[in-house]
């Protein structure tokens, strides 16, 4: 089974990566550019665990050890 | 009082802070591995700088969950004073033993030069030998010291007098210009700039050691 788990900033959390790159883009001409914000994904696969179990431990990476609750959130996407 | 200082793979601020406890403090100081599972006999706990673990994910996000750092979690919840410095704060607060998160600098750039931190509060066995606004001077070398928290635990840390050390030109972008802080009990401070960095004058500064000596000066009157 795979999937993925994107991290991202929240929304109040100021991101200068984010902004740097809008700007950048901007001076490279891309008009109407008005906000990037940075995020990460992780592509995990699992073995042996029924759908549920799997459900649930990727929930717990999330949440424990990819995302730190205080500045980011998270979303996990099963691929198959 | 005794001294133990935390090493993480990846810490590199370790020695200094041996250094600055046993030659410029005087006190007897031991370094405690990662994987130990004890602190041992040791008075206050030291989490030096450096980037444990590389740093990969987060700043400290994967030395939270080291065997150490449940031994400190136990000795802060006994009262052990614990001092995270600069990494050490990162870990600090990913662990949530302090509230908020060091993000990247707001100008992006790893800034490496001496500070001026205003005194906040004397009142925490960090800076009980310090009066209130004084001035102390430091380096720090950081390029996630942004602090972040929300807005209700800054008026949290506010109200309860919990911000020990600010900057004086805040040189990261750190709400309310923060530079450290302590938890509820006041037994753990987490900083960003390194004291032990600043603890002779052929360091440029000694006014770090004015942390180290409240220190052993709290723990002398407890």
């Amino acid at each position: 089974m795979k999937a993925r788990i994107y991290v991202s900033l929240k929304p109040t959390v100021l991101d200068p990566q984010g902004q740097t790159i809008r700007s950048a883009l901007t001076s490279l001409g891309f008009a109407g550019v008005a906000e990037v914000r940075q995020g990460k994904f992780f592509e995990i696969e699992l073995d042996g665990l029924v759908r549920t179990e799997a459900e649930r431990q990727l929930e717990q990476i999330a949440q424990d050890v990819l995302a730190n609750p205080v500045i980011e959130e998270y979303r996990v996407e099963i691929l198959d | 009082m005794r001294f133990g200082v935390v090493v993480f793979p990846g810490s590199n601020c370790d020695h200094d802070a041996w250094y600055a406890i046993s030659r410029n403090l005087g006190c007897p100081a031991e370094f405690i591995w990662h994987q130990s599972q004890s602190l041992g006999n040791v008075d206050a706990v030291i989490l030096p700088g450096g980037f444990s673990y590389g740093d990969y994910l987060r700043c400290g996000a994967i030395a939270k969950f080291s065997p150490v750092m449940a031994a400190v979690r136990r000795f802060a919840a006994d009262g052990g004073l614990v001092l995270g410095i600069c990494n050490g704060f990162q870990i600090l607060a990913e662990s949530g033993l302090l509230p908020g998160a060091l993000i990247r600098n707001r100008g992006l750039k790893f800034i490496c030069r001496q500070v001026e931190l205003e005194t906040v509060t004397a009142n925490s066995p960090f800076t009980c030998l310090a009066s209130k606004g004084q001035t102390l001077r430091m380096p720090i070398a950081h390029g996630e010291g942004c602090y972040y928290a929300d807005e209700r635990t800054l008026d949290e840390l506010e109200a309860e007098d919990r911000v020990v050390f600010r900057y004086r030109d805040n040189p990261n972008g750190s709400l309310r210009d923060i530079a450290g802080i302590l938890n509820r009990e006041r037994n753990v401070m987490g900083l960003m700039p390194h004291p032990e960095r600043a603890t002779e004058p052929l360091m440029g500064s000694s006014d770090g050691l004015l942390v180290f000596r409240s220190m052993a000066a709290a723990f002398a009157v407890r």
